[in-house]
């Protein structure tokens, strides 16, 4: 051991001065990059092939419920909301407010996904489904393909962040948040913030445009 | 995790002395979650997957040697080579099984996941890395993806056989290779692996951002962590690419999607986009931690500061950001706009620019040194030497005219060897040798270091450079047999000489392999400081405790001031007070070797 390092011991060690994000809150922005370019590799390549095969695209609503999606993507933005709800009560110290809003936004991540279920269903009923055949006038199999593909990531990220929230919702209820420690509950938020903010670039290029 | 990092109070995880009772077996040597002990199971690993990369590279050599001879030792399955006599299927599963092994299970863990763990913390003076658990979650994700690989080669139809690359739609269906389970094994144990990779890189950012020592600016970090730092930026944003791309051609084999089958409207250039788009920052993936680790050993053994410091770091920092527009270079061959052939072309050569600043501030740093001639420190020269024209057959390929006559050819096969086996590996030697101290404690042994290098880089020049002449004349990569065509006939010799290279080199590595082995409890004891190096792992004990450093560096200058006129030593470490670099000091941190 060197004789001459400073005195400062190893357990208190403070970041640089100016360094304003804890670690994991740093952590969960640095893999948010890293999603994003895992959504821009499914995104980029449905914006290929769509413009080398427009004709295997159905008109928005011909195959896809966009009535019943508009609403899901309702839930999905009002489950943002109850998730800041549920950051702000945590830094009143409100740990009542602080559960009942990660329960509803449970509830409406849930809500989302089973919905998204129930679409799969109903679309694979009427022949819609991501095999190799020209299954239908309205769409060919590129439309299937993509389709599947960005919706199913999208919701298995919707997924594990309701199980993720009810790991938080837990940890809560054992008292280990208090308005000093929002860590856990912070970089939920910024999880779920970030999965809404896809499907609302998804909702748009796959069932609006 | 014992406790949340909170924002008011910088609650930063891990800290020296927190768990540092005495571990179970398990918890101390399996599932660690120190970095130390988590970058030699990354070493053991990928030294092991290294050895079976070279292991194929023999046997496809001697397919190429001398085709249609039984192999001497005859203990392959009969689905591979009956009678010992190699089947074709068999030889395209080589080819690929020996590039992924290579690149993804032994070159790239062995640059990112060993170095990156073993140095980021000791080099920025922290206790560990940001997320402990996280780093042994990243290294128990790829070790299964490995034994998917592995495992590949024993189901119906053999390891997936579409080259490393996976062009689809040779890839897409097992109609055209033959292969249906082992390709599928090979997308899904990747696709781990790219986890894997993405959990390491969120790691390495964060520790290094924000664990960094009191005194440690951005302008002190040695070049390898700057180097660490820069590929693990590319590797959290390349790999995911690659995921997509990788699941689009997982449920086209599976589920019946359609993205990369032409004959349903699917386009299998896409692949090559998504791939290449990942591929080519894999490259400077695969390179830029070797030079962050050379520029350290030479500094060293020049004893001399590094020149032109800052330029290196924007050198290191310009070439990942070229290396996200050049994919293109790639698929020069698969129909282009010659425009954009153009744009492609020219900013492939632009690369060319900061990379010769590097080699000439390497070239700067040796100039009128105080040479040692260490052991690691002839690898890192090698590096330079091969590195050099490595990358001035890279001109060629880069420019449209020349690479279309030679692409595909063993041009290019000589091309990516001389800057992942010079290149890389030349420098994976340096370092593990450099740094062998701070994993066992231990020196390896110098002479046998020495004999290894000396026979490694001549059996290497013998066994690739000549690949560049059969290249030339129309020798083409991925070939079963080359005396079936009459015009490579007359080249067949250089083949055989080829071979015999190649299996002296690989012989060499056992020289290697044994002193790596037997240094763990035979090599000298190394003591603090054996290079008498100046950054602040070398403060740390040989090899350091679980938490690194009995109290906290305190950094006061730069990691490359060798011989400062005035110094008592050649040396200064990072972590010696201002006032005490001209003072008799040194003695506990400095031992001879």
């Amino acid at each position: 051991m060197t004789s001459h390092a400073a005195a400062i011991p190893m357990d208190q060690r403070r970041p640089e001065p100016g360094v304003e994000f804890y670690t994991m809150k740093l952590g969960m922005w640095i893999f948010l990059l890293s999603e994003i370019m895992f959504f821009t590799s499914l995104i980029g390549a449905y914006v290929i092939l769509r413009f080398a095969h427009p004709e295997q695209w159905a008109y928005p609503g011909e195959v896809l419920n966009v009535p019943l999606t508009a609403i899901n993507t309702f839930v999905l933005i009002c489950s943002s909301v109850t998730m800041v709800k549920a950051f702000a009560a945590l830094e009143h110290d409100d740990q009542k407010g602080l559960q009942l809003w990660l329960v509803a936004t449970i509830l409406l991540g849930s809500t989302f996904v089973g919905v998204q279920v129930y679409e799969y269903i109903h679309l694979a009923a009427d022949g819609f489904i991501p095999v190799a055949a020209n299954y239908s006038a309205e769409g060919g199999p590129l439309y299937g393909s993509t389709f599947y593909l960005m919706t199913g990531f999208h919701g298995l990220h919707v997924t594990i962040g309701v199980f993720a929230l009810i790991g938080v919702l837990i940890r809560s209820m054992g008292g280990h948040f208090n308005s000093k420690k929002v860590g856990g509950v912070e970089i939920m938020g910024l999880y779920w913030h970030f999965v809404d903010l896809v499907w609302i670039v998804l909702f748009t290029i796959v069932y609006l445009v | 995790m014992s406790h949340v990092a909170t924002k008011t109070d910088y609650d930063l995880l891990p800290f020296a002395g927190e768990h540092h009772e005495e571990l179970s077996f398990v918890r101390k040597y399996i599932f660690s979650t120190d970095h130390k002990t988590i970058g030699k199971q990354f070493l053991f690993m990928s030294l092991l997957f290294l050895l079976l990369g070279g292991t194929l590279a023999t046997v496809m050599r001697w397919q190429l040697g001398f085709p249609g001879t039984p192999l001497p030792v005859d203990i392959l399955p009969e689905t591979m080579a009956p009678g010992g006599i190699i089947l074709p299927e068999f030889y395209n599963s080589l080819v690929t099984m020996h590039g992924t092994f290579m690149i993804f299970f032994a070159i790239m863990p062995l640059l990112v996941g060993v170095f990156g763990n073993l140095l980021i913390p000791l080099q920025i003076g922290a206790a560990d890395m940001a997320f402990p658990k996280l780093n042994m979650f990243s290294f128990w994700l790829a070790v299964p993806a490995g034994f998917i690989m592995l495992a590949s080669f024993f189901v119906e139809g053999g390891a997936a056989g579409a080259g490393w690359t996976s062009y689809a739609p040779l890839s897409t269906s097992g109609e055209f290779t033959g292969v249906y389970l082992g390709q599928q094994l090979w997308l899904i144990s990747l696709f781990l692996l790219g986890f894997s990779s993405i959990t390491g890189a969120v790691n390495y950012i964060t520790t290094i951002i924000n664990l960094r020592a009191p005194g440690l600016t951005w302008f002190r970090l040695p070049l390898t962590v700057w180097a660490l730092f820069i590929t693990a930026i590319l590797v959290l944003l390349a790999m995911p690419i690659l995921a997509g791309g990788l699941i689009m051609l997982l449920t086209d084999q599976t589920l019946g999607t359609t993205f990369f089958k032409p004959e349903l409207g699917g386009e299998p250039l896409l692949w090559q986009h998504l791939f290449w788009y990942f591929g080519h920052p894999e490259v400077y993936i695969l390179i830029l931690p070797a030079m962050g680790i050379v520029s350290e050993v030479i500094a060293n053994g020049a004893r001399k500061p590094v020149f032109g410091y800052h330029s290196m770091v924007f050198a290191i920092a310009a070439i990942a950001l070229l290396s996200w527009i050049v994919w293109g270079h790639h698929m020069f061959m698969s129909g282009m706009n010659p425009r954009l052939g153009m744009t492609f072309m020219f900013t492939t050569i632009v690369i060319a620019v900061p990379s010769a600043i590097k080699v000439f501030n390497w070239l700067g740093t040796l100039w009128k040194g105080n040479i040692h001639f260490t052991t690691p420190f002839l690898h890192s020269v090698a590096f330079v030497a091969l590195f050099i024209i490595g990358g001035l057959s890279g001109v060629f390929m880069a420019s449209t005219p020349v690479d279309i006559p030679i692409h595909d050819t063993y041009f290019i096969v000589a091309h990516i060897h001389y800057v992942l086996f010079g290149g890389s590996l030349f420098a994976i030697f340096s370092g593990i040798t450099y740094w062998y101290p701070k994993l066992f404690g231990t020196l390896m042994n110098e002479t046998w270091g020495k004999i290894h290098f000396i026979g490694t880089f001549i059996a290497y020049n013998l066994a690739f450079f000549p690949m560049h002449g059969i290249g030339l004349q129309g020798m083409m990569r991925r070939l079963y047999d080359p005396t079936l065509y009459a015009y490579l006939q007359p080249l067949q010799p250089w083949n055989v000489f080829i071979s015999y290279s190649v299996f002296v080199l690989f012989a060499f590595q056992f020289i290697f392999a044994a002193n790596f082995l037997l240094s763990i409890w035979k090599g000298k004891k190394a003591g603090p400081n054996p290079w008498r190096a100046n950054s602040i792992e070398w403060s740390a004990p040989s090899p350091p405790p679980h938490g690194n450093f009995e109290r906290m560096p305190v950094v006061y200058r730069g990691p490359y001031e060798y011989s400062v006129p005035g110094a008592r030593e050649d040396f200064i470490l990072q972590t010696d007070p201002p006032d005490s670099s001209v003072a008799p000091h040194h003695t506990s941190a400095s031992t001879s070797h």
